[in-house]
């Protein structure tokens, strides 16, 4: 890497080197993720985009080291947290850490909270578990905080069950249990898929306004490009494992670089411009990351594939401005554009 | 797409209504209330065309296909389908005409039965209406495993995996496999109930190229379910959007998204990310306040009145009509009164 000149505007809050989670099934091993690398500096918002089995689930549950084990495994690698690596910490310390320093937001609002309990209990069992304060004062806490996330009539509905909220209000829940701890890192999966677009508007606001408030740095995982495009500061795209390509969001859009970017930008019908025809598409399914052989995962789907490229998965390289991108159209000295 | 002018629509959709009743008691059940799922909504769908229904989950899309399917027994209303009125016909006249409306569902794993060859899945309709008396003799079983194969084709899939299971294919194939169903029986209309939208992008753009071509070569109609407005102004030439059980726009895809004229339309379309972030962070939001409300009561004003930016006094005890504002375009609001 030559230009780091992209990441230095941040404080670096975490680090993630050459992170590896393998599942071990009946059928051999998954590499669900396969050594992959970014940094999220304070206050920065970091997208994770890529389709269904790319592994960017994983990659989150792998930092807050929720990976089930068996069968799951984090092989190598190393998360870096203020200092500390995370995958080497005790148990102990790593409760600490997690919904106190980093916590998460799920897909699912409807699983996610239990149903059993009153909103009440599961905010204040949050909070107290990491703060040291009074039932009261927790339970003060949590009406603020419902309150914060634009929840109407909080002081009452602070005593309801999951069950009374609608899908949007409970993901609101889900939020203030996040940020009521004043988390450092917020990471939230996929937290409007299951939301319609206009409650998913007023979602993705409410976050971006309370990263900006609690100057919060947000990791945030989608397959949708447009909900990246709005909301953060640098993109990550994942394909079987690996990061394929980096970079700052405008420059991703404006050049994206690897054939995949490039697909899944083209591939998606726009609504603010003219179509006639046809939409690109790329051919082909998504690998089996199971025993993958070294090559570029994506080569049976690319049309610009090499003889290289289905026998040495590429290095990354770096276009400048922190644009990397992982593909051999780049790193031979003919540096082709695709057009 | 667009220019297949027909004199008499394919599909009438008149003063559709579908009510769920809401019982009490534990024995003697009693109706005390209904879930107004569709209440009472009317279109056209001509020949050729296809037709988009866009709305938030709970608006009644689904409710409203599988109503003119009759999958479900409407409340009241009638759906006229090629001269036949499929809520008043006789089951026989009803089942006859059916046969040329199928449908795609949304979730590719539970729509085919895990138990069935690709094979019999595909040839299920066929089966069916042959055991019917409703297809004509040439339909013999070598002819159907003939048809099988070239659908199999047709889709995009090979043919060789006849003999497979959907737990073998992936959720694209699954859907192809769907689709191949859905043409098993030459259907003249297909009710498409998000077919994309459990797909990943890289798919759903395979899929939505395979419903633009298939439509062309066969002549098919399309009555096209979706939640995502892109995709929907991708494919359809009209475009219905949908809100608690009511239209509220009903416009040509191109004019609806150029000059949306209903608040909740609007809404809708400025709510919709836009994958380019020069754009979309320039975009002023609209942003709703409040969730959908409940369809179990009965509404006596604007559906709409509850989370409209631009209510008016007037709004809140009269049902605004469709009101047609040019020969394509028709909005339900007493803003254009």
């Amino acid at each position: 890497m030559t230009n780091k000149n992209s990441q230095e505007n941040y404080d670096m809050l975490l680090e993630v080197n050459n992170l590896k989670t393998y599942f071990k099934t009946d059928a051999g091993i998954v590499k669900a993720v396969d050594g992959i690398s970014f940094k999220l500096g304070k206050g920065e918002t970091l997208g994770i985009v890529g389709e269904s089995g790319s592994g960017k689930s994983v990659t989150n549950l792998s930092i807050m080291r929720l990976i089930p084990s068996p069968p799951g495994k984090i092989v190598d690698g190393e998360v870096i947290f203020e200092g500390r690596d995370i995958l080497q910490l005790p148990e102990s310390a790593l409760r600490n850490i997690r919904g106190n320093e980093i916590s998460m937001i799920f897909q699912d609002p409807m699983t996610s909270l239990n149903p059993f309990l009153r909103i009440s209990t599961q905010m204040i069992e949050t909070i107290r578990l990491h703060q040291d304060i009074s039932k009261k004062d927790a339970l003060q806490k949590s009406v603020d905080m419902l309150k914060l996330v634009g929840i109407p009539a909080a002081e009452e509905r602070i005593h309801n069950y999951p069950h009374q909220f609608s899908g949007g209000m409970r993901q609101r829940v889900m939020i203030a249990m996040a940020l009521s701890c004043e988390a450092k890192i917020l990471i939230a999966d996929e937290p409007t898929t299951a939301l319609d677009v206009t409650i998913q508007a007023q979602i993705l606001e409410l976050i971006q306004e309370l990263a900006k408030k609690l100057d919060t740095a947000v990791i945030l995982i989608t397959h949708d490009l447009g909900v990246v495009a709005g909301m953060c500061d640098t993109v990550c795209v994942m394909y079987a494992g690996k990061i394929v390509e980096k970079a700052k969001t405008e420059d991703l859009y404006r050049n994206p670089s690897h054939p995949y970017t490039y697909g899944l930008i083209q591939s998606v019908p726009r609504l603010d411009k003219a179509h006639d025809g046809k939409l690109y598409s790329i051919e082909g399914q998504p690998p089996n990351v199971i025993d993958l052989p070294p090559c570029c995962p994506f080569h049976p789907r690319c049309n610009k594939a090499m003889d290289i490229c289905r026998n040495q998965y590429p290095p990354t390289k770096d276009l400048g401005n922190g644009h990397e991108v992982a593909c051999w159209l780049f790193t031979d000295e003919k540096e082709q554009s695709h057009e | 797409m667009s220019n297949a002018i027909e004199k008499k629509p394919l599909l009438e959709v008149m003063d559709l209504k579908q009510h769920f009743p809401i019982e009490s008691g534990f024995i003697f059940k009693r109706q005390i209330g209904a879930v107004r799922a569709v209440d009472g909504i009317s279109f056209n769908v001509n020949e050729g065309e296809t037709l988009g229904i866009v709305g938030e989950s709970g608006c009644g899309k689904s409710t409203t296909v599988r109503s003119i399917a009759q999958l479900y027994r409407p409340t009241s209303g009638s759906v006229i389908f090629d001269g036949v009125d499929l809520v008043h016909a006789p089951t026989q006249q009803m089942l006859d005409a059916r046969k040329n409306m199928q449908m795609i569902f949304q979730d590719p794993y539970a729509s085919l039965d895990p138990r069935m060859t690709v094979r019999t899945i595909i040839a299920e309709p066929l089966s069916i209406y042959r055991k019917r008396g409703m297809l004509d003799e040439s339909y013999t079983p070598e002819f159907i495993e003939k048809r099988v194969e070239e659908l199999m084709e047709r889709v995009g899939l090979n043919k060789a995996f006849k003999n497979r299971y959907p737990h073998e294919f992936s959720g694209g194939q699954r859907q192809r496999i769907g689709i191949a169903r859905a043409l098993a029986l030459n259907p003249k209309i297909i009710l498409a109930d998000e077919p994309v939208s459990a797909l990943d992008v890289s798919i759903q753009s395979q899929i939505l190229n395979l419903l633009h071509d298939l439509q062309k070569e066969l002549g098919l109609t399309y009555l096209f379910i979706a939640h995502d407005l892109a995709v929907i102004e991708y494919i359809s030439t009209r475009v219905a959007v949908m809100y608690l059980g009511k239209i509220m726009e009903l416009s040509r895809a191109s004019d609806l998204y150029k000059n949306p004229l209903h608040p909740y339309t609007k809404a809708l379309l400025s709510a919709a990310p836009i994958p380019d972030p020069e754009i979309e962070r320039k975009r002023q939001r609209i942003i709703l306040t409040g969730d959908v409300p409940s369809p179990n009561k009965e509404r006596f004003g604007c559906y709409f009145y509850d989370r409209c930016p631009s209510r008016m006094e007037k709004c809140k005890s009269n049902i605004p009509p469709m009101k047609r504002m040019d020969a394509h375009h028709e909005v339900a609001c007493w803003l254009y009164e």
